[in-house]
């Protein structure tokens, strides 16, 4: 380990996060009990849209809930043990699978026999979404499902005129898909015979648009040497924006969590006291084996973030001269939201900017902006992982390998899966990270 | 000032001992279940080559995939690193190093001084290693020589497309089934091998000189399918496997 440089400490608002996190896997438990409904979908599936049904209506997102079963690797083991004596492929998503195998052994990665949704609400924007929550309706004996289609096309142009990335929407997109919201909220309103606030949906927009642009403000102040997060930590952080980015405590939390990193800046107070390298990573990493980035800290070098971390649940502004900073909200433009229809239209169009949601259409994209954050977030070097786990964020990890490569950036690549340990090899990626590390003079 | 080498590698141990910069004593052994004891016994081959004892070394470096098994070593460095700086001292010029391992193949650029600059290692199949010649050339009941000698003499490219090593050798029974020549089937296994490295080693970029070492490098059938495959001229040292051992002991001084 080498010598420690800058002073460092604790997160005060950890504890808090570890208390949202578990209070948030235990309302979903216990909603009946309160009287409540349960809904199980994706991360990515405008849980602002439901928020309409009422303060007691609790969500389950799949790929952070499938990362929590990854983490205990012996529950996850029998999770893909279980799915696959049921005759599914081995290859397929392993958050899926994860959530499947709960489903068939009826174990909650927090304890208790698996809460039963009481609909599904899901939003089909990578190649196994959309079939997910179908097969979890199925294995549950048949549930309310609906599913709306979220691959209208790519969000973004290539600005020749000033050499970035810009927004590009296309009106005809934004009305498929607000097309379809309106008449998901019919259908929520028909499987739970629940009357629709328009007013509760319009303040979780608002809450939506605060959350993921203020995990892109926590972000940027990684940019500061040194970090004042570590990436390892700042995954127990963005997961509130997966979890339920329409909840007005997890804006709160954010906002908290800004004021406290801004503060760990301006007093230098260092994620990583012996901080004399930082590299940034990709995409999902092996959750069973975060013990990597520890390792990487004993080197003296710190992973301030990924374009996962950073775009899975932040929004993003690409201003003119390629500086990346948080999305400004409709409510800090001084929009006022007065109708559904305008909810809709909002939300449509800020979760289609997502930059991550580019992955599906093209690996430029995420080149030109890991190659950004390298250069902003001042990275010595890039971990990239070939994620066995997921197909869609894995596409292009070749070429982003070249892309970086070419603009100068050290990079190397492991072999893993996000969900199933049974596919990542603790010990060569060590080896790998020791080559890397060496090549890097951190030896 | 005397230097000791050690590359723990995953099918043989190489030792290699410098005295001044000149190679002075060497061995290669079997790498067995216990490594600790297979490095010692290398250790004291290669002393005994050079008429030494343990305590005339002024220092070991241990480098390979077993490297910190290696309890007696001053220092321990990747493998990486070693073939670098092994191959710059023998070839100044060479900017790419491709090396062939028994469980494992990489690919490294360096600068001039022998500095890491890129690299990229083979993923978790089997299919793009030395092991897996040996494999074939067990199912084909040939010696690795022979195994060479065969796919020399072949002039038809048959495909063997299975990505694993498994299903690869199950392609290459269905072969042996269907009367296939020999000779071809040889080829098409070191052509397959072949295409997985030059995948690996485009991750870097390649650019020549291009030097290949680790054991396979040895293997004519295989460098000539490689050739072919990337389109450049090769620089194979004399002991292609013990360019590991020697950039070792070269870190020493």
């Amino acid at each position: 380990m080498s010598k420690n440089i800058y002073p460092t400490e604790k997160l005060k608002c950890w504890d808090k996060a570890k208390e949202l996190r578990e209070k948030y896997y235990r309302d979903y438990a216990t909603a009946h009990e309160k009287g409540g409904l349960r809904w199980a979908g994706g991360a990515t599936a405008s849980d602002a849209i439901p928020a309409g049904l009422g303060d007691d209506v609790y969500p389950l997102t799949g790929e952070p809930y499938g990362a929590s079963v990854a983490v205990d690797q012996k529950f996850a083991t029998r999770c893909h043990e279980a799915v696959e004596e049921k005759g599914y492929a081995r290859d397929l998503c392993s958050y899926m699978r994860n959530y499947w195998g709960s489903i068939l052994l009826n174990e909650y990665a927090f304890g208790g026999p698996f809460p039963k949704p009481d609909f599904l609400w899901q939003t089909h924007i990578c190649c196994s979404h959309g079939k997910w929550y179908q097969e979890a309706a199925r294995l549950e004996g048949g549930m309310p499902y609906y599913c709306i289609d979220w691959s209208p096309g790519f969000y973004y142009k290539w600005d020749d005129t000033i050499g970035q990335y810009q927004p590009a929407p296309q009106g005809h997109r934004i009305q498929y898909l607000v097309d379809q919201m309106q008449e998901g909220i019919t259908w929520l309103q028909k499987a739970t015979g629940r009357p629709y606030d328009d007013e509760k949906l319009i303040q979780a927009a608002y809450n939506t648009f605060e959350t993921t642009s203020l995990w892109a403000q926590i972000c940027t102040l990684n940019k500061a040497v040194p970090a004042p997060l570590d990436e390892k930590s700042m995954y127990s952080l963005y997961v509130f924006a997966a979890l339920q980015k329409s909840k007005k405590e997890f804006v709160e939390f954010y906002r908290e969590l800004k004021d406290e990193v801004e503060d760990r800046v301006k007093r230098g107070i260092a994620a990583l006291p012996n901080e004399k390298a930082r590299i940034m990573t990709d995409i999902q990493p092996p959750w069973g084996f975060l013990s990597i980035f520890r390792y990487l800290e004993t080197f003296g070098c710190v992973s301030i973030g990924s374009f996962y971390s950073f775009t899975l649940m932040g929004l993003w502004q690409i201003e003119k001269d390629g500086t990346l900073n948080g999305k400004e909200t409709p409510q800090s433009k001084g929009i006022e939201i007065v109708d559904r229809e305008q909810a809709l239209r909002l939300l449509a169009d800020w979760l289609l900017s997502s930059l991550m949601a580019t992955l599906f259409y093209t690996h430029q994209v995420k080149s030109d902006m890991m190659i950004k954050i390298a250069k902003q977030w001042r990275c010595d070097g890039a971990i990239l992982h070939y994620n066995r786990g997921c197909e869609g964020l894995t596409l292009g990890v070749a070429e982003n390998r070249m892309a970086l490569a070419d603009a100068g950036i050290p990079v190397t690549s492991y072999e893993g899966n996000m969900g199933d340990e049974r596919e990542f090899d603790l010990a060569n990626t060590k080896d790998r990270i020791d080559s890397f590390m060496e090549s890097m003079g951190l030896k | 000032m005397i230097s000791c080498g050690i590359d723990m590698g995953g099918g043989s141990i190489k030792v290699l001992i410098l005295n001044d910069g000149k190679v002075v004593g060497k061995s290669m052994v079997e790498t067995e279940l216990d490594r600790l004891a297979s490095g010692k016994k290398a250790l004291d081959i290669a002393l005994q080559n050079a008429n030494m004892n343990k305590s005339d070394l002024d220092y070991i470096v241990a480098t390979g995939a077993g490297r910190k098994i290696i309890d007696f070593a001053d220092k321990e460095s990747t493998t990486v690193a070693c073939d670098a700086r092994g191959i710059i001292s023998l070839y100044p010029d060479v900017k790419t190093v491709i090396d062939i391992g028994a469980d494992e193949a990489r690919s490294i650029k360096c600068d001039d001084s022998g500095k890491v600059v890129d690299f990229a290692l083979n993923e978790k199949c089997a299919a793009g290693s030395g092991a897996f010649v040996e494999a074939m050339a067990r199912a084909m009941q040939l010696s690795l020589d022979e195994f060479a000698s065969f796919s020399l003499q072949s002039t038809k490219s048959i495909p063997i497309n299975a990505q694993c090593a498994i299903f690869a050798e199950s392609e290459v029974v269905s072969l042996v089934h269907e009367e296939t020549d020999r000779a071809d089937i040889c080829k098409a296994v070191h052509d397959a091998i072949a295409a997985r490295i030059a995948s690996m080693a485009r991750r870097i970029r390649i650019e020549e000189k291009v030097a290949l070492i680790g054991g396979v490098a040895k293997n004519k059938g295989f460098l000539d399918s490689l050739k072919r495959e990337l389109k450049v001229e090769f620089i194979v040292p004399a002991d292609p496997d013990f360019i590991g051992a020697l950039g070792a002991a070269l870190l020493a001084g």
